[in-house]
């Protein structure tokens, strides 16, 4: 149904930015790309889209020279690329933005700039003054606005994401790759980078823009590559697909049915799975009393909530609202200024996640690789730390006990992976999500707390948590607190409370939430 | 029908699951020769010696070994849970000199270089025990709770606690350890030496430990991402102090070893030969990790036998007294390329 590889876009003058024919790659024997044609022409925007591990993470990496293809070839404008190990070459012509923040924070926006080809003066001195002068002029030759003098440390994500696009386009490069550029703006910031990106493009420059967002994609590229199982499934301009036809190409024709309902669009407060009746009629299990909290960047002031017996409250608000830093002193995480954590009728000791876990609070933290799992440990490991002082015997616990305790939980998750005794570090950052969750689930928590559960994980996957999520505290009765600042997560819950600045704005009781007014609060408007 | 969907997503999970499954057994195969990466090295080795020399293959000579690295092996089992966890500790070579020199200064009489007090031999080895663990303790709490930089802390008490060594004793060496002190780095049992024998046990209930005891698996998970072990409701601080307390007890061991082989303390032991290089150097060679959460017992072991037997050889084969230490530093460059050729990157467990 779907024309695999047609050339993005036809302007015959002028030879692509990238273009890659064939290209394959085996990592072992996984065969991570599998004859991948994919053609980007300049002032274009294609969006490269796909479930985690469907080969996207590789593809970037061939494409901006960090890996060799097995076979096949790439040439950037119309000439071969550059041999692998000549970076500065690459660096010229297709420069890449990673999620993570790639600048160094102790040495200055100019420093970074120009990091590792410094403009000269005499024998090998680094001239400071042109350094400070080109920056400025490149910022203000693409519009853009941040102080060539300040350390990158005191900027914001937003503001360092500036100084790598700056970067690139010092260096001449008028070929950028995204990669999930959004993961980490607030909504605000988003709409600042899509017309940051416009404007680039307007003046001839080509984007590769990576994303699970598929509103995202639409909103602004000009052609879309789906990529599935290392294949190249759909190539179009946006205006020729819909979001179904994305998603289809992702999931594949024999999947549709098993993962297809609710993917194509999360209706706004649409119930994720069947949920009948009202909830939160239990008693009180969670009392939060005047918490306050300060650090840079995040405030609390004298937040109170409550949630009842079986009931799932979201929390949300924009970055810096002091959602998640909520949810996190919920979970013992962090230890708040004032104010108390009550379950029940304990008062919880602040910061003593263990005495939390031990109370009943299972814990799935915002930033995985930080605190989700340990690497060079197993999945079964990882999934059963939390409940270790339940299975060991006389404090041993061996292998396979381990294994037939987080089985179940794995089986539920659709855990994908080659046992349970391989090392997380070598699973999909999906498949590592769900080992977190997982994790959080074994101890049959009475409170689950999670933050931004669905960050980084592929639409069917997303569908799937979230179901989990909703049937777990449906079958046990666990109630819920959701911090997430994406709308769609708070899908399950029965109740929304939206932060701004630091303290309570308005709730939403009524599910299904309108995402309209839920934005419009969370920006501070529309008082209810 | 949302349960028809989820079974569907479950089979087709199961399916992959199968294939990477599948995938993953050549790489298991591997992993198994990684394990094992330092025997060919060592075989190697026991040929060379059993070549160069007649006697290198006999009972005597091979228990000889054992007897000296024991002491070094018990310090490498101690500075390879520290390293597990992600820290480092410089101060166990000091510890392994002053633990049995203020236990030596309290047993024997004024005239061996005692202070007189000729403590009980019994109550001398409680003493060792002690300081062991408040040496750990002091440690483990400037480093963990007060958050300080391990390298710095480890250094400083080094220094300080080799000064103390030679101090109480204005630099002469207790001699004439009483038999129940000198037990244990002195005796055989039938051929065996019992600090062998020791050595032995403690790197198996060790390994063991590590392998299934919850503490030893919170070891593990704590070397290997402090705030995941952290949110799993480990008691991360616990672990570390904790840890920094065993190993020390096991240096302060490792040095009662020594003290009972020679029946002396020198007030150079430990920090005045400048034992833990060869500690380090065996720790890594055996592959344990200086990043943390990586390594285990197995490991640690063919470490300190490698340097035990490369020691022995060169001392069977004379070699030249001045060239000893260049020698044996080159030896330990070499095991190192050799352990990171042969073996890539040795696993968690």
């Amino acid at each position: 149904m779907h024309e695999p590889a047609i050339p993005v876009a036809s302007d015959p003058q002028t030879a692509p930015a990238v273009e890659a024919a064939g290209i394959h790659k085996r990592f072992g024997s996984t065969r991570a790309l599998r004859g991948v044609d994919l053609s980007l022409q300049h002032g274009r925007c294609l969006g490269l889209v796909g479930r985690n591990g469907a080969g996207k993470s590789t593809l970037v990496s061939i494409l901006s020279g960090i890996y060799p293809p097995d076979a096949g070839e790439v040439r950037l404008d119309g000439q071969p690329a550059p041999s692998l190990g000549d970076i500065a070459a690459w660096r010229a012509r297709i420069a890449t933005v990673f999620q993570h923040s790639m600048v160094v924070p102790s040495l200055t926006v100019a420093e970074n700039v120009f990091l590792g080809r410094q403009p000269r003066r005499g024998p090998g001195l680094v001239d400071w003054r042109r350094m400070r002068e080109q920056t400025r002029q490149v910022m203000a030759d693409w519009g853009f606005d941040v102080n060539a003098d300040t350390a990158c440390g005191n900027l914001t994500v937003e503001q360092r994401q500036v100084v790598e696009i700056t970067r690139a386009l010092a260096a001449g490069t008028r070929c950028l790759l995204l990669d999930e550029p959004t993961a980490a703006l607030e909504r605000g910031a988003a709409r600042r980078l899509f017309n940051r990106i416009r404007q680039l493009q307007a003046q001839g420059v080509a984007i590769l823009y990576i994303s699970h967002h598929l509103e995202e994609v639409f909103e602004i590229c000009t052609n879309v590559a789906v990529l599935r199982d290392g294949e190249l499934v759909l190539t179009a301009p946006l205006a020729e697909v819909t979001k179904d036809d994305l998603v289809t190409a992702m999931v594949g024709e024999k999947g549709i049915n098993a993962e297809r309902p609710g993917v194509t669009a999360p209706a706004p407060g649409g119930p994720a799975g069947a949920r009948d009746g009202h909830r939160g009629q239990g008693g009180r299990v969670l009392s939060v009393e005047g918490v306050t909290f300060a650090s840079p960047g995040v405030f609390l002031g004298n937040v109170s909530l409550t949630i009842r017996g079986g009931e799932r409250v979201g929390v949300t608000g924009l970055r810096g609202s002091g959602a998640s830093t909520l949810a996190r002193i919920v979970a013992g995480a962090v230890a708040p200024d004032a104010g108390q954590v009550r379950l029940g009728d304990r008062v919880l000791r602040p910061g003593d996640r263990a005495g939390a876990l031990r109370a009943g609070i299972g814990y799935i933290p915002e930033d995985r690789q930080a605190e989700g799992f340990v690497p060079l440990l197993s999945a079964a490991e990882n999934i059963s730390m939390t409940i270790v002082d339940r299975i060991a015997r006389g404090g041993l616990i061996g292998p396979r006990r381990r294994e037939v305790r987080a089985a179940p939980l794995a089986r539920r998750l659709s855990l994908v992976s080659a046992g349970l005794g391989q090392p997380v570090r070598e699973l999909s950052g999906g498949n590592q999500q769900k080992v977190t969750v997982a994790r959080a689930l074994a101890s049959d928590p009475v409170l689950i707390v999670a933050i931004t559960p669905t960050r980084g994980v592929d639409v069917a996957s997303k569908e799937l948590l979230l179901s989990e999520l909703d049937r777990i505290t449906t079958e046990t009765g666990a109630s819920l607190l959701l911090a997430s600042d994406e709308l769609d997560d708070l899908v399950v819950c029965d109740r929304v409370v939206v932060l701004v600045r630091g303290e309570i704005f308005t709730e939403f009781t009524e599910p299904p939430f309108d995402r309209e007014a839920l934005i419009a609060a969370a920006e501070g408007l529309g008082a209810t | 029908m949302s349960e028809t969907k989820d079974n569907l997503a479950v089979l087709a999970a199961d399916v992959e699951s199968a294939l990477a499954r599948r995938r993953s057994r050549s790489a298991a195969a591997i992993s198994w020769i990684r394990e094992a990466a330092l025997l060919p090295v060592l075989v190697i080795l026991i040929i060379v010696g059993a070549i160069l020399n007649p006697h290198f293959l006999t009972v005597s000579n091979l228990t000889g070994i054992g007897q000296q690295i024991s002491s070094l092996g018990v310090v490498v089992v101690g500075e390879s849970l520290i390293l597990l966890i992600g820290g480092m500790d410089l101060s166990l070579e000091a510890t392994y000199g002053l633990a049995p020199m203020i236990a030596a200064w309290l047993i024997v009489p004024a005239a061996a270089f005692g202070n007189g007090m000729m403590l009980n031999p019994y109550v001398g080895i409680a003493v060792l025990f002690a300081v062991g663990a408040a040496v750990g303790l002091v440690n483990g709490l400037l480093i963990v709770k007060g958050r300080l930089n391990g390298f710095i802390v480890t250094l400083g008490m080094t220094i300080l606690l080799a000064g103390i060594q030679d101090g109480i004793v204005k630099g002469q060496a207790p001699f004439d350890l009483p038999e129940p002190f000198a037990y244990l780095g002195s005796a055989d049992i039938g051929a065996i030496p019992v600090s062998l024998i020791v050595a032995a046990v403690i790197f198996i209930v060790t390994g063991l430990f590590l392998r299934y005891h919850r503490v030893g698996r919170a070891i593990y998970a704590v070397g290997g991402n402090r705030e995941a072990a952290r949110a799993a409701g480990i008691k991360v601080n616990k672990v570390r102090i904790g840890v920094y307390v065993a190993g020390s007890v096991l240096a302060a061991v490792g040095g009662w070893m020594e003290a009972g082989r020679v029946s002396s303390v020198a007030p150079t032991q430990g920090y005045g030969e400048g034992i833990i290089f060869a500690v380090f150097a065996a720790a890594v060679i055996g592959g344990v990790s200086l990043q943390g959460g990586r390594g285990n017992m197995v490991g640690a072991a063919s470490g300190v036998i490698l340097l035990g037997v490369v020691q022995n050889i060169l001392d069977l084969e004379n070699a030249p007294n001045y060239w000893i230490d260049a020698i044996n530093g080159a030896v330990i460059l070499v095991a190192l390329i050799l352990a990171r050729v042969i073996g890539g990157e040795a696993s968690a467990e």
